[in-house]
């Protein structure tokens, strides 16, 4: 099972322990705390701890030299005033509402196309795979500056065409379509997540809806989209988790600076110039937690949504 | 094959069907059908899987060429091999590429080294173990999984800059050493829950406490979710921009991300090829596990996704 299908299923079942079984349960605690220590010594001092402070300096202004100094929601009533952060608002989430999904489409359509014996199908998953390891270096962001420049691979391609493309990463228009790009090129992980997810069908519902003559679109609407549901809600939560976050590409690809003129400045690109370029290290923690809270917000309207679309099947 | 491809197939097999010691003309058209499909499928693959993988390829015969190529060479034929982007960039920073490497190197032996410590010791204890308040902590594990790293690095860098420690590798190592990839925590519980609990049973009966059901039973067993997670700890600390950017500012210390970043901003435009040469050099040692790896990689990616 998934972590979210496991927190899922933890939320649900919610029963008091008995007595006995809380006496039960004491056995292992001392040897169990031991295998744990290292664990929870990280999650004081790593996570929550920071996490704590991190809300704390929201309501300071603190440049890491003067200790830090109460201003209340000051910070959070200069986000509304402030442009540039609601651009890397709007830049943000047009990544991430355009990105996953596009990327998830193309996972899903390789691993049908992909599915069941296919002659060289390790050979095939292997090729899809590999970008998803190497789109988060800096190597590929490297490469996609050159490769979307203006004299880069992707003009010259177009030349031998008589096309003459755009700068796609110095024209504001499409430079965070360039990056967009990168991240569907990255669709192998969640591909061979939806792999082991067909592979879970079983093929008595096709011979069924073989039977009564079900198209091939039928059956995909009618047998293999519900039942690959939640597979497709696990990849979505773990997409959307981890595309909000993304800061490499853009940095390296835009030299830093989120241009041109801002419209590769990502939320996270944006806090790391605040924080680590200004050292204004009371708004970045104010921004840190809002992104927090949109990934929050996105992943609890994710799990109500899913209640209407997913389908599970026990 | 698939059921889709056996569906339009299976039809036009029917009429044929009763009398079924002849070769009738319906198993042709099945095969034949079939075989279209298969192509067409095969067709998709490697178109989409050429257009993939085809700038990857493109990098590796461009750092091979003179660097003007860069801009005017679409293609991947190579006249002859240069070697000048390799040298040229190997050198190009205040130290040898090969420093940046090794200082790497040493940030991911850490890293992996911390991850199968602590990672396997705490799924040991949610695995097998009866305690106080495991439901919880087990849901705050989960959720750390989720949990994005911008919003702890602010206190995380004040921490750290208190200790002294930035410009050294600890901030990069440290937090592995204290399971804080909650990610192969939660990897390692679902493969202990696999194994049968009548070998804990039996060592405990032989008279062995916890540390050696964990070291003797359980660890040999669990070897499998231990090589996906040094492979994955490889290549997510081998390819770590931001932490990196972070903590690492003196170029003595750079990792080769950071190395990698310094030579973009300070390039001129004619050493794009040397640039593409350490991109290459740079990728490789991921390349290389991914290689040898993959097994794994899928492997952990598809237990972690479903049962």
């Amino acid at each position: 099972m998934s972590a979210i299908g496991e927190l899922s299923t933890m939320t649900r079942r919610k029963g008091p322990m008995t007595k006995e079984e809380k006496k039960a349960n004491g056995r292992d605690n001392k040897a169990a705390y031991i295998f744990l220590l290292p664990w929870l010594v990280g999650l004081v001092a790593i996570t929550v701890g920071p996490m704590l402070m991190s809300l704390y300096l929201s309501f300071t202004d603190y440049n890491l030299l003067q200790p830090p100094e109460w201003v209340g929601l000051d910070n959070f009533v200069r986000m509304f005033g402030d442009a540039r952060l609601h651009n890397s608002l709007r830049v943000t989430f047009t990544y991430v509402l355009v990105g996953v999904p596009l990327q998830l489409a193309v996972a899903l359509l390789i691993a049908l196309v992909l599915d069941k014996g296919l002659r060289g199908l390790p050979f095939y998953r292997s090729i899809f795979y590999l970008p998803s390891l190497l789109g988060g270096s800096v190597a590929v962001a490297i490469l996609w500056k050159q490769i979307f420049g203006t004299t880069g691979l992707v003009n010259q391609v177009l030349a031998m065409v008589g096309i003459e493309g755009p700068g796609w990463i110095s024209d504001p228009s499409t430079a965070l379509g360039s990056i967009i790009l990168l991240h569907v090129w990255t669709f192998g992980a969640p591909m061979i997540i939806f792999l082991a997810g067909l592979r879970q069908i079983p093929n008595m519902y096709y011979e069924a809806a073989e039977v009564d003559g079900a198209t091939t679109l039928q059956r995909f609407w009618r047998i293999t989209l519900p039942l690959l549901s939640p597979i497709i809600f696990f990849n979505l939560v773990l997409q959307i988790i981890g595309s909000f976050p993304s800061f490499t590409q853009a940095f390296i690809v835009s030299g830093g600076n989120g241009g041109p003129s801002d419209s590769t400045m990502f939320f996270t690109l944006y806090l790391y110039q605040k924080g680590f370029g200004q050292f204004d290290m009371g708004y970045a923690s104010a921004m840190a937690w809002v992104l927090l809270v949109i990934i929050g917000v996105f992943t609890a309207i994710n799990f109500i949504a899913s209640k209407y679309w997913v389908f599970y099947d026990d | 094959m698939t059921k889709l491809q056996s569906l339009p197939a299976a039809k036009t097999t029917e009429p044929g069907k009763a009398p079924r010691r002849r070769e009738s003309p319906g198993n042709l058209a099945f095969s034949r059908s079939a075989r279209v499909k298969g192509l067409v499928k095969h067709a998709i693959l490697i178109v989409v899987g050429l257009v993939m993988i085809y700038p990857l390829l493109w990098m590796v015969v461009s750092s091979l060429r003179p660097n003007d190529l860069i801009f005017r060479e679409p293609g991947l034929w190579l006249n002859s091999l240069d070697m000048t982007n390799y040298t040229d960039g190997w050198s190009a920073l205040t130290h040898p590429f090969g420093h940046y490497m090794i200082n790497s190197a040493i940030v991911v032996l850490g890293s992996i080294v911390g991850n199968l410590v602590s990672c396997s010791m705490a799924a040991y204890a949610f695995a097998r173990l009866q305690f106080t308040g495991k439901k919880l902590f087990f849901g705050i594990m989960l959720l750390t999984i989720m949990l994005p790293f911008h919003v702890v690095i602010v206190p995380q860098y004040i921490l750290f800059s208190q200790i002294g420690w930035v410009n050294t590798f600890w901030p990069l190592i440290v937090p592995k050493l204290l399971a804080t990839d909650a990610f192969f925590v939660f990897l390692m519980v679902q493969f202990i829950r696999g194994i049968p609990k009548e070998l804990d049973e039996a060592a405990r009966i032989d008279g062995a406490g916890h540390p050696r059901i964990f070291l003797r039973v359980i660890l040999p067993l669990m070897v499998p979710a231990l090589a996906t997670t040094t492979i994955f700890t490889f290549i997510w600390t081998w390819n770590d921009f931001f932490g990196a950017l972070i903590y690492l500012t003196d170029p003595d210390m750079f990792t080769v991300p950071v190395a990698l970043r310094a030579f973009v901003d300070s390039q001129s435009a004619t050493s794009w090829g040397s640039l593409f040469a350490m991109s290459i050099v740079s990728l490789f040692p991921v390349f290389l596990v991914f290689l040898f790896g993959q097994r794994f990689l899928i492997k952990g990616i598809a237990t972690t996704g479903i049962k």
